[in-house]
C-alpha cells in the first residue's frame, strides 16, 4: 500500500511539472535561441541549403518568431521530425513550435492537447497521373494503384474519396516524397496523391513535366500552420500574431527593404506606425513583446509574400487560395490596434 | 647425338614446365578456354562485361558531372550521374550540421579511434599495455571532443550530429557497449542463481522480441511521455541506449552459442584442477567460446552498424536522412539513384572492413581442428 502511495505521488509530480509549461517565452529568452521542429525535408518548405543552413517557407516562419522574440532572425536550432514523431517532439518539449506543415484537424487540436495558432499555407490534396493515362478527373481513377505517404492524412482522405464515389484502389504505401517520385516515375503506381503543393513541387523537377498532369479535383482541406503546446496561451498569441505581422506586412506595403525607413519615420498610415513601433501597440509590452518586434520580422525575415515568393514561386505554385483576403485569397488579417 | 645427356636417377635439374601452361596464357588457357563449350561461354561473358562496363562506365564516369551548382545545371553539362549533389554537400553528408569552424573535433576523434582501438585489434601494436589504458579512456576522451563544454572547446549540441559521423557515433558505441554487456548476459542466463538467470532470460528474450525500430519509437516517443518536459535527456543518448540493448541481446545469444559448442570435459577440467566459477569463465570457457563465435559477432556488428540507418524514421539525420534532405533541396531534386549509390559505398566500405577483419581474426586465432 506504501509502495502505491510513494508511486502515486510520483506520478502526481510528473502530472504538475506536464502542465506547468507556462513561461515559455522566458525560457527562449533564457536559452538565447529557439527550439523549432521542422520537416527532414520538403522541397519548398523545409531543407537545408548547400552550406547546412536550413531554408523554406516553415523555416522562415520560425526565424520570424526568433525576430520577434529575440530579435535575431538566426536564432533558432531545427529539430527535424518525421510525419509520425512531430507530435510527441512538441509534447516533450524538444521545440517551442511545431512548424512542419501540419494540417489544422480537430482531433489533433482537441485531443492531442495542442495549439493550432492560424494557417500559413492552405492547401488541398490532388492527384497528379502521366498524360499518356489519358485521364482528366478523379472520378475515372477506379482501380487505379496510388501512391500515398503513410502516416499522413493524406491517407485518409483518399479512402474517404474513393469509397463516398464507390471507386476502389489498390494503395502502394511510402514513406517520404524522393521515394514516391521514383516510384511513380517508375510505373509502381498509376497515380500520386498528395497536397497540390507537394505535387506540383515534385513535377517541377520531372524531366518532362508536360508529360504528367494534376487532375483538377481538390479533394480535401490541408490548412497548414504552425502548432505550439497547450497551456501556455501568452507564448501562443506570440506566435500567432506573428504570422499575423508578416501578413499584415504584405497589407500594408512593409517589405525588408523598407521595413527599416518606415520604422524610422512617422508614417500617415497609424496601423504601421502601430504595427513597426513608431506609435505604442497597446498590449505588446504585457505580453513580454519589445516595440520593434513586428519590425525585426519584417526587416529580417520579410513579409508573407517576400517568403512565398522566395520558397514556393519557384516551384511554379501560385498564390491562389493563399493570397490576401483583399486580393481574393483566403488570408484575412485582423487589425493591429 | 653428341649432346644427349644422362643423369643419375633423382639427379636431372628442374625444367621450367612447357610454354602455355603458365603465365597469363596458361592461367587463359586452364580457366577460361579449357573446352568448346567454356570458350563459347566465356566469350559471350567477355561481351556481356564489355557491354555492361561502357554503358555503365559512361552513366558513372564518363558522362558524369562532378562540379555544379543545381540538378539543371548537371543536366546542361552532361548526361550521365550527377554527383555534384554529393560533391556539394560532402561536408553535410559526413557530419551533418556540425558548426564548420569545429569540424577539426570529430576528426581528431576520429583519428583517435584508431589509435584506441589498434591495440585490442592488433595484439603486436607497439606499446600495446599502455596504449589499453588509452583504449579505456577513449569514450570519455571521444565524448568531450566531440560535444564540447570543458577545456575551452564550445559546446555542440547533438541534434547538430549527422551523416556518417552520427553512423560512427551510433555504431561504434554500440558495437563496443553491446559486446561486455552481451557477453555478461550470455554468462547470466547460465549462471545457477535463479534471479540473475531470470532477468538475462527476461531481457535477452524481450529485446530479440521486438524490432529495434520498435525500441526507437519507444526511444524517441514513449519516454517523453513518462518523463515531465523539460526532464528529457537527450535523445541521441536514448537512441544509444537502446541500440546498445537491442545488440547486447543478439550477442548474448550468438556467445551463449559458443558456450554451449564447449565440450563438457573441458568444465569438468576446470573442476577438476581446482578453478572457481570466474577462473573457469575466464580462462577455459570465455577464450574458447569468443574464439568460436566470432563469426556470429562480427555477423550481428555488421547488422548492427547497417540498422543504425533506421535512426531516420525518428527523425535523425543519418546518411539516408541527409541524402533524404538533399533530395527536398529543389535545386537537387530527383538525384536520388546518385545519392543512394554514394551511402551504399559508404556502408559497404565499412561493412567489408569488418568482415576482412574478422576472417583476420579467425585465421590467427585458429589453432587446432583444422
Amino acid at each position: 500500500m506504501k509502495k502505491i502511495l510513494i508511486a502515486m505521488a510520483g506520478l502526481a509530480g510528473v502530472v504538475a511539472a506536464t502542465s506547468a509549461n507556462a513561461g515559455t517565452l522566458e525560457d527562449v529568452r533564457d536559452r538565447g535561441h529557439l527550439n523549432c521542429v521542422v520537416n527532414t525535408g520538403l522541397t519548398g518548405f523545409a531543407s537545408p541549403d548547400d552550406a547546412g543552413n536550413w531554408t523554406g517557407f516553415d523555416v522562415e516562419f520560425c526565424r520570424a518568431v526568433a525576430a520577434a522574440v529575440l530579435g535575431d532572425a538566426s536564432k533558432v536550432e531545427f529539430v527535424t521530425a518525421t510525419g509520425k514523431t512531430r507530435f510527441t517532439k512538441l509534447a516533450a518539449g524538444e521545440g517551442e513550435i511545431l512548424s512542419r506543415n501540419t494540417t489544422w484537424t480537430f482531433s489533433r487540436d482537441v485531443d492531442l492537447a495542442q495549439t493550432f495558432i492560424g494557417v500559413n499555407y492552405y492547401d488541398g490534396q490532388a492527384f497528379m497521373v502521366p498524360a499518356a493515362l489519358g485521364v482528366s478527373s478523379a472520378s475515372e481513377l477506379d482501380g487505379a494503384s496510388v501512391c500515398i505517404q503513410t502516416g499522413t492524412t493524406t491517407e485518409l482522405n483518399l479512402a474517404e474519396y474513393f469509397s463516398s464515389n464507390g471507386m476502389s484502389y489498390e494503395p502502394v504505401p511510402i514513406e517520404t516524397n524522393a521515394e514516391a517520385r521514383e516510384s511513380y516515375l517508375a510505373g509502381r503506381c498509376d497515380v500520386y496523391t498528395t497536397d497540390g503543393s507537394g505535387l506540383a513541387a515534385t513535377r517541377a523537377t520531372f524531366d518532362a513535366p508536360d508529360a504528367h498532369v494534376i487532375l483538377p479535383e481538390i479533394v480535401s482541406k490541408e490548412p497548414l500552420g504552425p502548432v505550439v503546446r497547450e497551456g501556455d496561451d501568452n507564448w501562443a498569441d506570440i506566435v500567432s500574431w506573428t504570422l499575423k505581422a508578416m501578413m499584415a506586412g504584405e497589407e500594408l506595403g512593409i517589405t525588408s527593404a523598407n521595413a527599416a525607413q518606415l520604422g524610422a519615420q512617422v508614417n500617415d498610415n497609424p496601423e504601421i506606425n502601430r504595427l513597426l513601433g513608431v506609435d505604442p501597440l497597446q498590449g505588446a509590452e504585457q505580453a513580454g513583446l519589445s516595440s520593434d518586434w513586428a519590425l525585426n520580422i519584417l526587416s529580417q525575415v520579410g513579409n508573407y509574400a517576400e517568403s512565398f515568393e522566395r520558397n514556393l514561386t519557384p516551384l511554379g505554385l501560385s498564390r491562389g487560395m493563399n493570397a490576401l483576403a483583399r486580393d481574393g485569397g483566403l488570408h484575412y488579417i485582423p487589425p493591429i490596434k | 647425338m653428341a649432346d644427349k645427356q644422362t643423369y643419375a636417377p633423382g639427379s636431372h635439374p628442374d625444367l621450367p614446365p612447357p610454354p602455355g601452361t603458365i603465365g597469363i596464357v596458361g592461367w587463359l588457357r586452364t580457366n577460361l578456354f579449357s573446352s568448346v563449350n567454356n570458350t563459347i561461354l566465356s566469350l559471350i561473358t567477355i561481351y556481356f562485361l564489355y557491354w555492361l562496363i561502357q554503358s555503365v562506365a559512361g552513366w558513372f564516369v564518363l558522362d558524369a558531372v562532378v562540379d555544379a551548382s543545381s540538378r539543371a545545371e548537371c543536366r546542361e553539362i552532361d548526361s550521365g550521374a550527377c554527383w555534384a549533389v554529393i560533391t556539394k554537400r560532402i561536408g553535410q553528408f559526413v557530419y551533418g550540421f556540425y558548426p564548420h569552424a569545429e569540424r577539426w573535433r570529430p576528426n581528431v576523434a576520429f583519428v583517435l579511434l584508431f589509435v584506441a582501438v589498434a591495440p585490442l585489434l592488433y595484439p603486436k601494436t607497439p606499446m600495446r599495455r599502455q596504449l589499453l589504458w588509452f583504449s579505456a579512456a577513449y569514450p570519455f576522451v571521444a565524448y568531450f571532443l566531440i560535444c564540447g563544454g570543458i577545456l575551452g572547446l564550445p559546446e555542440v549540441g547533438t541534434n547538430t550530429f549527422g551523416g556518417f559521423m552520427l553512423t560512427m557515433i551510433v555504431g561504434v558505441t554500440g558495437i563496443s557497449a553491446s559486446l561486455p554487456l552481451g557477453i555478461a548476459l550470455s554468462l547470466g542466463r547460465q549462471s545457477r542463481l535463479l534471479s540473475v538467470r531470470v532477468i538475462s532470460i527476461a531481457f535477452i528474450e524481450f529485446m530479440r522480441g521486438v524490432p529495434l525500430i520498435t525500441l526507437l519509437f519507444v526511444a524517441s516517443t514513449m519516454l517523453n511521455y513518462f518523463l515531465p518536459p523539460g526532464t528529457t535527456f537527450n535523445l541521441l543518448l536514448r537512441v544509444l541506449i537502446m541500440v546498445t540493448f537491442f545488440a547486447s541481446a543478439y550477442i548474448a545469444e550468438v556467445i551463449r552459442g559458443g558456450i554451449q559448442a564447449i565440450p563438457k570435459g573441458q568444465y569438468e577440467a576446470a573442476d577438476a584442477m581446482g578453478l572457481n566459477y570466474w577462473q573457469t569463465t575466464r580462462l577455459v570457457t570465455l577464450p574458447q567460446a569468443l574464439k568460436i563465435s566470432i563469426p556470429g559477432i562480427v555477423n550481428t556488428f555488421i547488422g548492427l552498424y547497417k540498422d543504425t540507418t533506421l535512426v531516420v524514421v525518428i527523425g535523425l539525420l543519418d546518411p539516408l536522412g541527409i541524402g533524404r534532405a538533399a533530395l527536398a533541396d529543389a535545386k537537387w531534386n530527383g538525384l536520388s539513384t546518385e545519392t543512394y549509390l554514394f551511402v551504399a559505398l559508404f556502408f559497404f566500405v565499412s561493412c567489408f572492413a569488418m568482415s576482412r577483419y574478422s576472417l583476420w581474426l579467425e585465421n590467427r586465432l585458429s589453432t587446432e581442428h583444422k
